[in-house]
Protein backbone atom coordinates (compact mmCIF):
# COMPACT_ATOMS: atom_id res chain seq x y z
CA UNK A 1 0.00 0.00 0.00
CA UNK A 2 1.52 2.99 -1.07
CA UNK A 3 2.23 6.07 1.90
CA UNK A 4 1.58 8.77 -0.31
CA UNK A 5 -0.98 10.46 0.87
CA UNK A 6 -0.34 10.08 4.28
CA UNK A 7 3.17 11.95 3.84
CA UNK A 8 1.60 14.65 1.99
CA UNK A 9 -0.82 15.06 4.80
CA UNK A 10 2.50 15.05 7.62
CA UNK A 11 3.69 17.80 5.37
CA UNK A 12 0.48 19.83 5.49
CA UNK A 13 0.58 19.21 9.22
CA UNK A 14 4.74 20.20 9.87
CA UNK A 15 4.17 23.39 8.36
CA UNK A 16 1.21 23.83 10.30
CA UNK A 17 2.85 23.06 13.29
CA UNK A 18 6.17 25.01 12.03
CA UNK A 19 3.93 27.86 11.28
CA UNK A 20 2.49 27.84 15.10
CA UNK A 21 5.91 27.82 16.36
CA UNK A 22 7.01 30.88 14.37
CA UNK A 23 4.24 32.98 15.31
CA UNK A 24 3.75 32.45 19.05
CA UNK A 25 7.54 32.91 19.74
CA UNK A 26 7.81 36.15 17.85
CA UNK A 27 3.97 37.43 18.40
CA UNK A 28 2.43 37.74 21.52
CA UNK A 29 -0.55 36.83 19.94
CA UNK A 30 -3.23 35.47 22.79
CA UNK A 31 -4.57 32.53 20.92
CA UNK A 32 -8.08 32.73 22.18
CA UNK A 33 -11.23 31.85 20.48
CA UNK A 34 -12.42 33.28 17.43
CA UNK A 35 -16.19 33.17 19.14
CA UNK A 36 -14.62 35.68 21.70
CA UNK A 37 -13.45 38.06 19.04
CA UNK A 38 -16.90 37.56 17.67
CA UNK A 39 -18.37 38.89 20.49
CA UNK A 40 -15.91 42.15 20.35
CA UNK A 41 -17.00 42.93 17.07
CA UNK A 42 -20.33 42.35 18.09
CA UNK A 43 -20.05 44.77 20.97
CA UNK A 44 -18.37 47.49 18.56
CA UNK A 45 -20.82 47.77 16.18
CA UNK A 46 -23.53 48.14 18.42
CA UNK A 47 -21.84 50.17 20.58
CA UNK A 48 -22.16 47.82 23.84
CA UNK A 49 -25.67 48.18 23.90
CA UNK A 50 -26.39 44.45 23.19
CA UNK A 51 -27.21 42.29 26.38
CA UNK A 52 -27.67 38.46 25.21
CA UNK A 53 -31.00 37.48 25.43
CA UNK A 54 -30.23 34.25 27.43
CA UNK A 55 -27.29 32.61 29.29
CA UNK A 56 -25.73 29.12 28.92
CA UNK A 57 -27.13 26.57 31.03
CA UNK A 58 -24.57 25.27 32.40
CA UNK A 59 -20.65 26.81 31.71
CA UNK A 60 -17.60 24.75 32.47
CA UNK A 61 -16.14 25.86 35.97
CA UNK A 62 -13.17 26.34 35.05
CA UNK A 63 -10.54 25.88 31.85
CA UNK A 64 -9.03 22.72 33.28
CA UNK A 65 -12.84 20.86 33.37
CA UNK A 66 -13.81 22.28 30.09
CA UNK A 67 -10.59 20.71 28.17
CA UNK A 68 -11.47 17.55 30.43
CA UNK A 69 -14.70 17.04 28.26
CA UNK A 70 -13.42 18.41 24.59
CA UNK A 71 -10.78 15.51 25.17
CA UNK A 72 -13.58 13.09 26.35
CA UNK A 73 -15.06 14.63 22.92
CA UNK A 74 -12.46 13.30 21.22
CA UNK A 75 -11.67 10.27 22.66
CA UNK A 76 -15.20 9.00 22.67
CA UNK A 77 -14.94 9.98 18.47
CA UNK A 78 -11.86 8.64 18.07
CA UNK A 79 -12.85 5.10 19.78
CA UNK A 80 -15.94 5.09 17.51
CA UNK A 81 -13.62 5.43 14.65
CA UNK A 82 -11.05 3.06 15.56
CA UNK A 83 -13.11 0.40 16.85
CA UNK A 84 -15.64 0.14 13.06
CA UNK A 85 -12.47 0.64 10.55
CA UNK A 86 -11.16 -2.07 12.68
CA UNK A 87 -14.00 -4.23 12.59
CA UNK A 88 -14.87 -3.50 8.75
CA UNK A 89 -10.91 -4.53 8.29
CA UNK A 90 -11.04 -7.70 10.25
CA UNK A 91 -14.31 -8.45 8.66
CA UNK A 92 -12.61 -8.02 5.08
CA UNK A 93 -9.73 -9.97 5.96
CA UNK A 94 -12.28 -13.19 7.21
CA UNK A 95 -14.09 -13.00 4.01
CA UNK A 96 -11.75 -12.66 1.35
CA UNK A 97 -8.61 -13.48 2.15
CA UNK A 98 -9.26 -16.66 4.69
CA UNK A 99 -12.38 -17.39 2.80
CA UNK A 100 -15.16 -17.63 5.11
CA UNK A 101 -17.26 -16.31 3.02
CA UNK A 102 -18.89 -19.60 1.44
CA UNK A 103 -19.05 -21.41 4.19
CA UNK A 104 -21.07 -19.16 6.82
CA UNK A 105 -22.86 -16.02 5.03
CA UNK A 106 -24.95 -14.82 8.04
CA UNK A 107 -27.06 -11.75 6.96
CA UNK A 108 -25.97 -8.46 8.03
CA UNK A 109 -28.84 -7.45 10.30
CA UNK A 110 -27.70 -10.64 12.58
CA UNK A 111 -23.78 -10.09 12.29
CA UNK A 112 -24.44 -6.44 14.22
CA UNK B 1 -17.86 28.92 14.21
CA UNK B 2 -20.75 28.48 16.51
CA UNK B 3 -22.55 31.67 17.58
CA UNK B 4 -22.73 32.32 21.22
CA UNK B 5 -25.48 31.47 23.75
CA UNK B 6 -27.99 34.08 24.01
CA UNK B 7 -26.17 36.66 20.69
CA UNK B 8 -28.72 36.47 17.79
CA UNK B 9 -31.50 38.99 19.06
CA UNK B 10 -35.10 38.05 18.43
CA UNK B 11 -36.42 37.51 14.74
CA UNK B 12 -33.17 35.80 13.94
CA UNK B 13 -32.83 32.79 16.24
CA UNK B 14 -36.37 31.41 15.59
CA UNK B 15 -35.60 32.04 11.88
CA UNK B 16 -33.12 30.12 11.70
CA UNK B 17 -34.86 27.30 13.51
CA UNK B 18 -37.80 27.58 11.13
CA UNK B 19 -34.73 27.25 8.08
CA UNK B 20 -33.07 24.40 10.11
CA UNK B 21 -35.85 21.88 11.64
CA UNK B 22 -37.12 20.83 8.07
CA UNK B 23 -33.65 19.68 7.16
CA UNK B 24 -33.07 18.06 10.22
CA UNK B 25 -37.12 16.26 10.17
CA UNK B 26 -36.21 15.10 6.74
CA UNK B 27 -32.85 13.70 7.52
CA UNK B 28 -33.87 11.51 10.39
CA UNK B 29 -36.03 9.87 7.46
CA UNK B 30 -33.76 9.64 5.43
CA UNK B 31 -31.46 7.84 7.74
CA UNK B 32 -33.81 5.96 9.46
CA UNK B 33 -34.97 4.73 5.73
CA UNK B 34 -31.68 4.15 5.12
CA UNK B 35 -30.78 2.22 8.00
CA UNK B 36 -33.70 -0.27 7.58
CA UNK B 37 -32.70 -0.57 3.62
CA UNK B 38 -29.05 -1.17 3.99
CA UNK B 39 -28.00 -2.76 8.04
CA UNK B 40 -24.67 -2.49 7.09
CA UNK B 41 -24.24 0.70 6.08
CA UNK B 42 -25.03 1.60 10.60
CA UNK B 43 -20.89 1.38 11.70
CA UNK B 44 -19.82 3.74 8.89
CA UNK B 45 -22.57 6.13 9.90
CA UNK B 46 -20.88 5.91 13.28
CA UNK B 47 -17.56 6.16 11.87
CA UNK B 48 -18.74 9.86 9.93
CA UNK B 49 -20.70 11.02 12.79
CA UNK B 50 -17.56 10.46 15.67
CA UNK B 51 -15.64 12.23 12.88
CA UNK B 52 -17.30 15.38 13.12
CA UNK B 53 -17.17 14.57 16.84
CA UNK B 54 -13.45 14.46 17.05
CA UNK B 55 -13.42 16.96 14.44
CA UNK B 56 -15.18 19.71 16.24
CA UNK B 57 -13.71 18.99 19.36
CA UNK B 58 -10.34 19.96 17.95
CA UNK B 59 -9.48 23.85 18.83
CA UNK B 60 -6.78 24.73 17.10
CA UNK B 61 -4.43 27.62 16.82
CA UNK B 62 -4.16 29.47 13.74
CA UNK B 63 -2.26 31.97 11.89
CA UNK B 64 -4.04 35.39 12.93
CA UNK B 65 -3.78 34.48 16.96
CA UNK B 66 -7.26 33.29 17.14
CA UNK B 67 -8.36 29.48 17.93
CA UNK B 68 -11.22 27.72 16.08
CA UNK B 69 -12.12 24.22 14.58
CA UNK B 70 -12.49 22.18 11.75
CA UNK B 71 -16.31 20.77 11.59
CA UNK B 72 -15.71 17.51 10.25
CA UNK B 73 -18.71 17.34 8.05
CA UNK B 74 -17.89 17.15 5.09
CA UNK B 75 -16.79 13.32 4.95
CA UNK B 76 -20.89 12.62 6.06
CA UNK B 77 -22.06 15.14 3.53
CA UNK B 78 -19.95 13.30 0.54
CA UNK B 79 -20.66 9.66 1.90
CA UNK B 80 -24.43 10.12 3.14
CA UNK B 81 -25.69 14.03 2.07
CA UNK B 82 -26.47 17.12 3.44
CA UNK B 83 -29.36 15.91 4.94
CA UNK B 84 -28.28 13.05 6.83
CA UNK B 85 -24.94 15.02 7.80
CA UNK B 86 -27.47 18.31 9.31
CA UNK B 87 -29.02 15.26 11.82
CA UNK B 88 -25.30 14.44 12.95
CA UNK B 89 -23.52 17.59 12.96
CA UNK B 90 -27.19 18.22 15.62
CA UNK B 91 -25.85 15.67 17.37
CA UNK B 92 -22.06 17.54 18.56
CA UNK B 93 -24.07 20.86 18.72
CA UNK B 94 -26.19 19.99 21.56
CA UNK B 95 -23.66 17.99 22.98
CA UNK B 96 -21.27 21.51 22.85
CA UNK B 97 -24.31 23.53 24.09
CA UNK B 98 -25.40 21.48 26.93
CA UNK B 99 -21.72 20.47 28.45
CA UNK B 100 -19.65 22.91 27.23
CA UNK B 101 -21.34 26.30 26.92
CA UNK B 102 -19.76 26.60 23.74
CA UNK B 103 -22.27 27.61 21.23
CA UNK B 104 -26.22 27.38 22.46
CA UNK B 105 -29.62 26.37 22.91
CA UNK B 106 -31.24 29.65 21.15
CA UNK B 107 -28.70 29.64 18.60
CA UNK B 108 -29.03 25.72 17.80
CA UNK B 109 -31.10 26.18 14.62
CA UNK B 110 -27.99 29.32 13.46
CA UNK B 111 -25.45 26.73 14.41
CA UNK B 112 -26.84 23.90 12.78
CA UNK B 113 -27.81 25.80 9.76
CA UNK B 114 -24.30 26.94 9.19
CA UNK B 115 -22.08 23.60 9.93
CA UNK B 116 -24.73 21.11 9.79
CA UNK B 117 -26.60 22.37 6.20
CA UNK B 118 -24.34 25.09 4.37
CA UNK B 119 -21.55 23.99 4.55
CA UNK B 120 -22.01 19.72 3.85
CA UNK B 121 -24.18 20.72 0.41
CA UNK B 122 -20.94 22.55 -0.24
CA UNK B 123 -18.70 20.09 0.11
CA UNK B 124 -21.52 17.65 -1.43
CA UNK B 125 -21.62 20.07 -4.46
CA UNK B 126 -17.76 20.26 -5.36
CA UNK B 127 -17.49 16.40 -4.80
CA UNK B 128 -19.93 15.61 -7.43
CA UNK B 129 -18.74 18.28 -9.39
CA UNK B 130 -15.02 17.56 -8.62
CA UNK B 131 -15.85 13.37 -9.48
CA UNK B 132 -17.63 14.29 -12.65
CA UNK B 133 -14.61 16.34 -13.74
CA UNK B 134 -12.73 12.92 -13.19
CA UNK B 135 -9.63 14.30 -11.07
CA UNK B 136 -7.71 12.32 -8.57
CA UNK B 137 -10.37 11.26 -5.47
CA UNK B 138 -8.59 12.03 -2.83
CA UNK B 139 -7.80 15.53 -4.22
CA UNK B 140 -11.57 16.07 -4.52
CA UNK B 141 -12.32 14.59 -1.33
CA UNK B 142 -9.71 17.46 -0.22
CA UNK B 143 -11.64 20.20 -1.94
CA UNK B 144 -15.17 19.41 -1.09
CA UNK B 145 -13.91 18.95 2.27
CA UNK B 146 -12.04 22.33 2.96
CA UNK B 147 -14.34 24.47 0.72
CA UNK B 148 -17.11 22.80 2.85
CA UNK B 149 -15.68 23.58 6.21
CA UNK B 150 -14.63 27.19 5.40
CA UNK B 151 -18.30 27.70 3.32
CA UNK B 152 -19.98 26.96 7.47
CA UNK B 153 -17.61 29.88 8.42
CA UNK B 154 -18.66 32.38 6.18
CA UNK B 155 -21.96 31.47 6.63
CA UNK B 156 -21.54 32.35 10.63
CA UNK B 157 -20.27 35.69 9.22
CA UNK B 158 -23.02 36.54 6.87
CA UNK B 159 -25.75 35.16 9.93
CA UNK B 160 -24.00 37.61 12.25
CA UNK B 161 -24.25 40.15 9.71
CA UNK B 162 -27.16 39.85 8.98
CA UNK B 163 -28.23 40.33 12.84
CA UNK B 164 -25.54 43.31 13.45
CA UNK B 165 -25.86 45.39 10.14
CA UNK B 166 -23.99 48.42 10.82
CA UNK B 167 -25.92 51.22 11.86
CA UNK B 168 -28.65 48.96 13.31
CA UNK B 169 -30.72 49.16 10.41
CA UNK B 170 -30.48 46.23 7.78
CA UNK B 171 -29.72 47.79 4.37
CA UNK B 172 -26.99 46.29 1.79
CA UNK B 173 -24.21 48.73 3.17
CA UNK B 174 -24.74 47.86 6.54
CA UNK B 175 -24.76 44.12 6.29
CA UNK B 176 -21.54 44.20 4.15
CA UNK B 177 -19.64 46.55 6.58
CA UNK B 178 -20.54 43.87 9.25
CA UNK B 179 -19.70 40.98 6.87
CA UNK B 180 -16.47 42.18 6.43
CA UNK B 181 -15.44 42.52 10.22
CA UNK B 182 -17.53 38.63 11.24
CA UNK B 183 -15.54 37.40 7.59
CA UNK B 184 -12.04 38.98 9.22
CA UNK B 185 -12.41 36.55 12.52
CA UNK B 186 -13.86 33.56 11.29
CA UNK B 187 -13.25 33.28 7.96
CA UNK B 188 -9.35 34.36 7.68
CA UNK B 189 -8.87 32.20 10.98
CA UNK B 190 -10.33 29.45 8.96
CA UNK B 191 -8.27 28.90 6.33
CA UNK B 192 -5.70 26.85 7.60
CA UNK B 193 -7.79 24.92 9.57
CA UNK B 194 -9.92 23.92 6.14
CA UNK B 195 -6.81 22.90 4.96
CA UNK B 196 -6.03 20.86 7.56
CA UNK B 197 -9.76 18.93 7.63
CA UNK B 198 -9.52 18.59 4.27
CA UNK B 199 -6.10 16.55 4.64
CA UNK B 200 -7.49 14.64 7.29
CA UNK B 201 -10.62 13.61 5.44
CA UNK B 202 -8.67 12.26 2.72
CA UNK B 203 -6.68 10.36 5.17
CA UNK B 204 -10.20 9.06 6.34
CA UNK B 205 -11.57 8.14 3.08
CA UNK B 206 -8.43 6.59 2.15
CA UNK B 207 -9.04 4.08 4.96
CA UNK B 208 -12.58 3.33 3.98
CA UNK B 209 -11.93 2.52 0.38
CA UNK B 210 -9.00 0.24 1.77
CA UNK B 211 -11.35 -1.17 4.37
CA UNK B 212 -14.71 -1.41 3.38
CA UNK B 213 -14.91 0.29 -0.26
CA UNK B 214 -17.90 -1.56 -1.65
CA UNK B 215 -20.44 -0.09 0.70
CA UNK B 216 -19.09 2.63 -0.78
CA UNK B 217 -19.76 1.49 -4.01
CA UNK B 218 -23.15 0.37 -3.69
CA UNK B 219 -24.43 3.80 -1.48
CA UNK B 220 -23.09 5.73 -5.21
CA UNK B 221 -20.36 7.41 -3.44
CA UNK B 222 -17.52 5.73 -5.96
CA UNK B 223 -17.63 3.99 -8.97
CA UNK B 224 -16.18 0.54 -9.00
CA UNK B 225 -13.95 1.63 -11.45
CA UNK B 226 -12.38 4.21 -9.28
CA UNK B 227 -12.32 2.13 -6.49
CA UNK B 228 -9.92 -0.56 -8.58
CA UNK B 229 -7.74 2.13 -9.41
CA UNK B 230 -7.33 3.35 -6.17
CA UNK B 231 -6.60 -0.47 -4.73
CA UNK B 232 -4.01 -0.87 -7.11
CA UNK B 233 -5.75 -4.18 -8.76
CA UNK B 234 -7.36 -3.81 -12.18
CA UNK B 235 -8.77 -6.79 -11.82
Amino acid sequence: MSRKLELIVLAIFLIFAAQFVYMSSTTDAEYGGADGEAEGVIYEITGGTYEPIAEPIWEPPSGEIESLLFGLQAAIGAGIIGYFLGYYKAKGRYENDIGYKDKSKPSDRQSL
Amino acid sequence: MHIMEGFLPTPWWQLWFVVSIPVIAFGIYKMNKLINEKREVLPLLAVAGAFIFVLSSLKLPSVVGSCSHPTGTGVAAIMFGPAITAVLGTIVLIYQAIFLAHGGLTTLGANVFSMGILGPVVAYLVYKAGMKANLNFYLVVFLATALGDWATYVTTSVQLALAYPAGDVLTFAGFMSSFVKFAGVFAVTQVPLAIMEGAVSALLFKYVVNVKSDILVEMNVLEDSVVRKLRGNPA
